[in-house]
């Protein structure tokens, strides 16, 4: 039968919040990984953005993201991280998260790794948006750990986060 | 001092990590770099929207109308 979706890890942050949340040792077994999110960072302010980092390094990442807020649209480019997605922060309606989706085609492969994902936020006032996010990860090295990570402040507690291998054999 | 979730998917062990010196000097670049980018962007954004306000106030000082200036930009 075929594999399509196989869970691979589930994680919610606890009480404490957490500074990013690492998936290490990841089965070199599927074709690509996919990522569904649930997240609220601890910044003081309408978001936060996410980030995306592979075996822990933090070189030769970069993306470009589209986002819209309802009322106006924009696009911009990150040279030297990968941008990847988005978190509700601590001044949005209480207990919101956004909820997102990450995808790492051929994570095994020996050429580049692209990364792509989409997410929307949660706010009942202005703020709420919606974000496209393309990533490259220009390294030929198998991806055995991915790490994600709010940029200005911590996963909150309850945040969470699910790691699925996909093939389709 | 900030700590990491890590989850071992050969085990399913997931452990709480205090984060290195690297990882929080690493933390600290990037929204550092976060912000000079944010703060480039708007410069440009104000800087486009100033350069528009003076082409409308020049247009108009020419005599077009407010509706010709709109169907002029759009």
């Amino acid at each position: 039968m075929a594999v399509t979706h196989k869970l691979i890890q589930t994680i919610t942050v606890g009480s404490g919040g957490s500074a990013s949340i690492d998936f290490t040792s990841i089965p070199q077994t599927y074709t690509d990984l996919l990522v569904l999110y649930s997240a609220r960072s601890a910044r003081a302010a309408v978001g936060d953005d996410v980030y995306i980092r592979f075996n822990g390094l933090s070189t030769n990442l970069s993306s470009r993201t589209l986002y819209g807020t309802g009322s106006a649209t924009a696009s911009y480019s990150d040279a030297s991280v990968a941008y990847i997605g988005y978190a509700v922060g601590d001044t949005s309606t209480a207990s919101v998260f956004s909820n997102g989706n990450i995808y790492i085609p051929n994570y095994v492969g020996s050429t580049n790794k692209s990364v792509s994902g989409d997410v929307v936020s949660e706010n009942n006032a202005t703020g709420a948006t919606q974000q496209f996010a393309a990533g490259l990860w220009s390294s030929t090295a198998a991806i055995t750990q991915l790490t994600i990570y709010c940029l200005n402040g911590n996963f909150k507690q309850y945040s969470s986060a699910s790691l699925y291998g996909i093939k389709n054999s | 001092m900030a700590t990491k979730l890590v989850v071992d998917c050969s085990t399913g062990i997931t452990t709480e990590v205090e984060l290195t010196a690297e990882e929080v000097a690493q933390r600290e670049a990037d929204a550092l770099a976060w912000a000079l980018a944010e703060a480039e962007r708007e410069a440009e954004a104000a800087a486009k929207a100033e350069a528009k306000a003076s082409a409308v106030a020049k247009l108009a000082a020419l005599g077009l109308t407010e509706g010709e200036v709109v169907a002029l930009l759009a």
